[in-house]
Parts: structure tokens; sequence; C-alpha cells
């Protein structure tokens, strides 16, 4: 073993809450290069890294920084050995300047005199390393003032002037323009000439090709490859980066003739300040399965926040055919049209954590009167129709009725939210990364589910950043790109080309 | 006439109580703690102050003895913000309640109710004091003259010093505070127990030097207005100075109008500190200046998250 590695992970592993987020990874980062960490949504970058930045202790496996095994306790003692982590969301504190926001940071190197004699200093220190690596940045200007780009760079100054020597960039480029985007590229990769390492966690394949000396491709919690961007073609990359189709687990056939349009959606943007949607279209048919791909962050959530009536500041029309504009819907009219919603968050949106299971059920059919008039519950019929539905699907873990929603593990929370939102025959099921943290039979069921609901007529649109799910359950696959469904595709489908619409768009 | 040159005389002794107890709950919060219980406190240190002058028989003695015992009662507080995480309004309302009952148990137990004690000397500032009108301001004991001191160290204390720089990240974003290797806990801790001792050493100074001796809950409110006070000045301590002169100037003012014949209900008196308060919210609310200005991690317990 030669003295340049930076960084060496071997065998390295995982588990969040029973869930493998890594499985025997590998990974070796020599000095002096650009080394890209791409993958998928959920494949294991983040948590890889904030293993080597000391936030995580991982399970199995070892570490060795500058060929030497180490053990990291904290964030404080990885800084110690030059470590440097940019997170996605800044760790900055707003209303301080941007030097006391460094000064902050710099508790474990010993400086000594007064306050304003360090201040001073510190102000001084962020000049000269802007200066040097090209960055513009007033020392004195409060953090809120300024743009995620500017913030980004007080955030890598930040751990500059801490003595990062190995310095770890996690998704840097999603924040930003093309332009900026660009000149941050350039200038870490200026960092690593000079002999740092640069570890750059992405999933843009630009990113990679344009600036990284060396790729690791990591999938599924695993270490796939690690190889020289330039000897490799791009839809090599793009074939490592998705794989093949897990075995047992085809895609949908196709071929299935859809019923009539039932949501229209036409130029949805977001009002806010970031343009998250940017005039999307689609149309969904009755008897359908729409899925839609993409790499996470590109507006999936503000859609289906949208579409859901979860509050989001939107203009353009969301049209269920014959009945108007969906937006103009409150929570019984949606009901009263069979529209079904399963958004992500399932505990925050769809369930009511500290209430019984029955009184999760029952939400839905409240105003109905089924359960009695308003001033009178009949918890006898509540119960008897909680504890039908619990049955028939298979909710698992019910010691009691009465007992809290919240208890529910994943799968069973998932299973009771569809149980109550297809208690009534569904026109139009809306569901957001459906089976996201859900084991294998568990996916399964709530899969069934939803073709079930399909081929019963329901328009189903599906929302989900796991491209296995989309190819194994869709009709018909929109890929959404910066806002929009940039590509359609009818099943079958090919898996590289939708691929190649998810990172290739500009 | 006299009534304007009393009025302006007593201002300060009725300013000082405030001005003690807002600087207090302004370093307790700038960590991000929220800290409702001052009235308590002030209670605490006004009998412990009083306790301690009978038994020793120094008055230097009493004030330190009031602020210990604030800081040793407010680890209370402490333990069940910081380590059991209960909510930060309820633990403040409990504290204020038990110690009106602590202190009521104590001061009649110990037979200390309604003893007098000597206070302080007034010392004329020469040649303030012989100004017309406000002469009479400047004619204080001690501990009124330490006040602008002891503000001048706390402002430099938390603005110009890095242990302040930290108090305040960790009031401002805990979790940025936490990645710069600062250890939350203990910060907001001593953020607590030198933000309660001060309050104890306002209520000390009702006790000991203003009213010269104990009755039960004998602070009538003035924690509460301290607390409103706070966000009046919008967790500034020299907005919250020139704040206590104001209320101070509006509570020397009612003794002053009895003394002067209009007949003025004591149910009145005892409700106007939180009519005061109340308004002050009401105010605050309806101005609708966004409180920039707040500790943004105020009222928010920290938890380190494993994953994000």
């Amino acid at each position: 073993m030669s003295k340049q590695n930076a960084i060496q992970l071997s065998g390295v592993s995982k588990t969040f809450d029973g869930f493998k987020a890594l499985a025997d990874a590998n990974f070796t980062a020599r000095w002096g290069e650009v080394h890209a960490l791409l993958g998928e949504n959920g494949a294991g970058k983040s948590s890889l890294m904030n293993i080597v930045a000391g936030l995580y202790g991982p399970e199995g496996g070892s570490l060795f920084i500058d060929d030497n095994p180490v053990k990291l306790k904290g964030p404080k003692e990885a800084a110690k050995l030059g470590i440097g982590m940019v997170h996605q969301h800044f760790k900055l504190v707003t209303p301080f300047t941007v030097a006391e926001n460094i000064l902050l940071n710099l508790g474990h190197i010993q400086t000594s005199g007064l306050y304003r004699e360090r201040l001073r200093r510190v102000t001084d220190d962020i000049r000269a390393m802007a200066a040097r690596i090209g960055f513009d940045i007033d020392p004195d200007a409060r953090i809120g003032q300024l743009s995620i780009a500017e913030q980004q760079r007080v955030e890598i100054l930040k751990v500059l002037l801490a003595g990062a020597k190995i310095l770890i960039l996690d998704e840097p480029t999603a924040v930003l323009t093309e332009d900026e985007a660009e000149r941050l590229l350039t200038t870490v990769q200026g960092f690593a000439r000079e002999g740092a390492a640069v570890i750059l966690v992405t999933h843009k394949m630009n990113d990679v090709l344009r600036y990284a000396d060396q790729v690791t491709i990591m999938r599924a919690g695993r270490t796939v490859k690690t190889l020289k961007p330039d000897a490799v073609s791009v839809d090599e990359l793009i074939r490592l980066t998705v794989g093949e189709s897990p075995a047992g687990q085809d895609a949908s056939p196709g071929g299935r003739v859809p019923g009539e349009p039932f949501l229209r959606v036409q130029g949805l943007r977001s009002t806010g300040g970031r343009r998250a949607l940017n005039g999307l279209d689609l149309t969904l048919n009755r008897g359908e399965i729409y899925g839609i791909a993409g790499v996470g962050g590109n507006g999936q959530s503000e859609l289906a926040n949208a579409l859901m009536g979860i509050p989001e500041a939107v203009s353009g029309r969301m049209e269920i055919v014959g009945e108007g504009d969906l937006a103009d819907f409150d929570a019984a009219r949606r009901r009263a049209l069979g529209i079904a919603a399963i958004p992500a968050d399932r505990y925050g949106a769809a369930l009511a954590g500290p209430l019984s299971i029955a009184d999760n059920f029952a939400l839905g059919d409240i105003h109905s009167g089924r359960y009695g008039p308003f001033w009178y519950l009949n918890t006898r019929a509540i119960e008897a129709d909680a504890a039908e539905a619990v049955r028939q699907f298979d909710v698992q873990g019910v010691r009691s009725l009465k007992q809290k929603a919240a208890l529910l593990s994943g799968g069973n929370a998932q299973k009771l939210v569809i149980a109550r939102e297809f208690s009534h025959p569904p026109q139009l099921v809306l569901a957001h990364s459906p089976s996201r943290g859900l084991d294998v039979k568990a996916t399964e069921a709530v899969r069934e589910r939803l073709r079930a609901a399909r081929d019963n007529g329901a328009a189903v649109l599906l929302i989900s950043e796991d491209l296995d799910e989309v190819m194994a359950m869709a009709d018909r696959i929109g890929v959404m790109s910066a806002g929009r469904i940039v590509a359609e595709f009818s099943q079958p489908a090919d898996r590289q080309a939708i691929g190649q619409a998810m990172v290739n768009h500009v | 006439m006299t009534l304007i040159t009393s009025w302006i005389g007593n201002t300060p002794e009725f300013a000082v109580p405030f001005a003690l107890a807002a600087l207090g709950l302004i370093i307790t919060e700038k960590s991000g703690v929220l800290a409702l219980g001052a009235e308590g406190l002030m209670l605490v240190g006004a009998v412990a102050g009083i306790g301690a002058y009978l038994t020793f028989g120094q008055t230097a003695v009493a004030l330190v003895m009031a602020m210990l015992a604030a800081g040793v009662v407010s680890l209370l507080f402490a333990l069940m913000v910081l380590v059991m995480r209960i909510n930060q309004v309820i633990s403040g309302l409990v504290l204020v309640f038990f110690c009106q009952g602590l202190t009521t148990l104590t001061g009649t137990l110990m037979g200390w109710t309604n003893q007098p004690v000597p206070g302080l000397p007034a010392i004329a500032l020469w040649p303030l004091s012989e100004l017309p009108y406000v002469g009479r301001f400047f004619v204080q004991n001690l501990v009124v003259y330490l006040v602008p001191v002891i503000f001048l160290i706390a402002v430099w204390a938390l603005n110009r010093t890095t242990p302040g720089l930290r108090l305040r990240a960790v009031g401002e974003n805990p979790q940025a505070a936490d990645a710069a290797g600062i250890p939350v806990l203990g910060y907001r801790l001593a953020a607590i127990v030198i933000g309660s001792a001060l309050i104890g050493l306002a209520g000390a100074f009702i006790s000991v030097l203003s009213t010269k001796l104990w009755i039960s809950n004998m602070t009538a409110g003035r924690g509460w207005i301290a607390v409103a006070l706070v966000i009046f000045a919008r967790w500034s301590p020299w907005k919250a100075l020139a704040g206590a002169l104001l209320f101070g100037c509006i509570e020397a003012l009612i003794p002053q109008l009895a003394a002067s014949g209009i007949k003025l209900s004591q149910y009145f008196v005892f409700m106007a500190p939180y009519a005061i308060t109340l308004g002050v919210m009401i105010w605050v609310a309806a101005a609708k200046r966004e409180n920039r200005s707040q500790p943004g991690a105020l009222g928010t317990p920290f938890i380190r998250e494993e994953r994000t």
C-alpha cells in the first residue's frame, strides 16, 4: 500500500432501524484527486461520508486516514485529523457574521488573545484565504444576508480555516445555478491540484464527467465500482448507477388500454421564491398507473403537496375532468370524489400518532354520519369497521384497536393509511413514495393494493424516487426534472433511456 | 413640586429590580432557554437576603447569599428543561408556584416575616445631587450605582468575548454550535444559573434595600413585568435598562398619586403589573415588527440527532 491514500474505508456497514443503509462498502480516495461518489438518492453516499466525518459510528469495517487505522469518536476528532465536511444543510448561525461563524468553529485550534484581537485575526485569515481561492466574501457580512451560494462558500472557508486537508462536499451543486456550480467545482479542483483530497458526493453525471479524477459508484448501500470517468462511456456510468432490473421484479408489461382522462395538470408552477415546479403538465387517465420518476429534489414533493392539498404555493390548473379545479376542493369534497392520498410522511401527514388505530381509521368517514351525529360518537361501530379493515388489509402488530397509531411499524402504518383511504373504492389515488422504508413483504402488499385500484378503474399517480418501483408498477412513466415532466415513456420502456432522461436533462 | 422631586428621586429604586431581573432573563434566554420563573426566583432572593441578613448581620453577605440561593433553586429548573426536556413554559410556571410556596413557608418557619433590616445608606453624588428637580435622582444606595456597571460587564461578556459568542450561538442554532464542538447543555446550564443569580439579586434588592423587610409574596408581579420587559426590549440589555427606568417611573408614580390625595383602590395597584404585562404583549404583537432579535432557538430543547 503506497503512502498516497488519504482515506480508506473497507467493509463498512451501517443499519438504521433495521434498514441496511450501508453493506460492506469499500472506498479509497488519494491525495491530490477529486473523487466523486456517484449514486441515486438513498444509495448510501451521505451515510458513508458521515462516517468519515465522525457523525455516525460504523457497525463494521475499518477506516484508515493517511494509511493509519483510526476510530473516530465524533466530528471534533475528525476535524483534528484534517477532515472537513460541507453538509447539504448548512450549519451556520444566521444572525452572526461570517467571521463570527468561523471563529465559533475554531474551538479545537488553540488561539490566544483577546476576543477583539482573535476576531480581527480570523477576519484577516478569511480575507487571505478567500483571496487565495478566489472567493468574494465579506467577513463582516451577516449570514442571513448572503445567498445560498455565498453561504456555501462560507462553509467551505470554515472547514479550510479549521485546517481540513480532506474536503467532503455533500451534493454541493444541488442548490447552485450552472455558473455557480462551475465556479465552485473549478475551485475545489484547484485544492486537489495543491495536494488535498476532495470527495464530491453527487448524483449529477455532468459534475463527475467534467471535474472528477476518479469515481466510485454506489447502489443500494454497496460500492459497485471505482473507475476513471474518462475510461468509460456515459451509458456505462448510467448503467452502473441505475443498475439492471433486480431479479424477480419485472417491469410492468404494458399494452394496457387506458380509459378516459381523469386528472389534467396544466402549467403548474411554484409561486414561492424557488422554482420547484416550473410549468408542469401531465394527464392521468382512468385505469392506469402513471409513474413519476426522477432524481429527488426536482419538484416531486411540491407536486405531491399541491395535488394532495397540503399547503403549497402554486399557480396553474389541476383539473378533475368534469368537476373543477382540485385546488378549490376542501377535504370533504375530495373524499366525496373518491380521491385517496398516501403522503410520503405517513406519520406526519397521514396519521395522528397519539390517537388510537380505530380513531385514525374513522377520521376519513367521521363527517358522513356513519359513526353517529356530531354530539355522539358510536365507538362500537368505529371499532367494528376498524377491526374488519385491519383484518382485510393485513395490518400486523395490532395488539388492541385502542393502541396508538404511532406505535405501528412503518409498513403497518402505511397499510392502515391505505385501509382508510381505500375504505370506499377510490377514483383517484395519489401515492408519494408509498413503499419507502418498508420491507419486501409490506412493499408487495402496498403495490398489490395500488394495482387492484387501477384494475377497478381508478387513476393512480405514483411519485417515487425509486426507479425500480416505477418500472415495476407504472403503465406510463414521466420523468421529472427541474420542476417539469421532461420525457414520457410507455411500457415496455427502455430503462437506460429513462436513466438518461433523469440525469442528462439540462 | 415636592411631589415631582420625590417622584424622580424614587424612580431608580423602583427601576433597579426590573433592570436586574430583565438582565438575568436576557442572559438565560440568549442561550435559547425560555425563562418564565423570574417571579419565583425573585422571591427566593428576597427571602434568602433577609434571612442571611438576620443571621449574619451583613448586607453584602445577604446579597451574595440571595444570589446563591436563586442559583441553587434554578438548578431544579435546569434539571427539568435541560435533562428531562420538560416543556419550558410549564417548567417556568411550576417554578413560580413552587417558589411562592417555598418562600412563604421558609419565611414563616424561620420567623423572618416583618423583621425590619437597616439596608444601605444613601450616597449623594455631588455635585449632581445639588441639581434642581433631579438632584434626588443622584442620592441612592451603592447597589443602584452598581447596576450600570453590571450591565456594562454583561453586555461586554455577551458581545465581546468568546464564551459570549458561543452562548449566543447555542441560543440561535444549537445544531450548528454542536457541530462546532460547543457543549450546548453546559452553556445553557451556565446561562440559567448566572441569569437566575441576577434575578435573585433583584429580589434581594426589593426586600433588603428597598422595603427593608420580608413579607410573603412581596414581589407582587414584578417578575412578570420583567418577562414582558425583555420582550419589549427585544433582548437588548440597554433597551431593557431604559425600559426598566420607564416602568420604575410608572411604579414610583403610584405612591405619589396616593400622597397627593387621589384615591386609588389597592386592588387596582395589585392588578397594574399584570395589566402592564398584558398591554406590552399586545403592543408587541400589534406592532407586527418581526421579532428578528428573539434568539432563534428560544424555547426549543436540544436533542442531538443521529440521522438527519
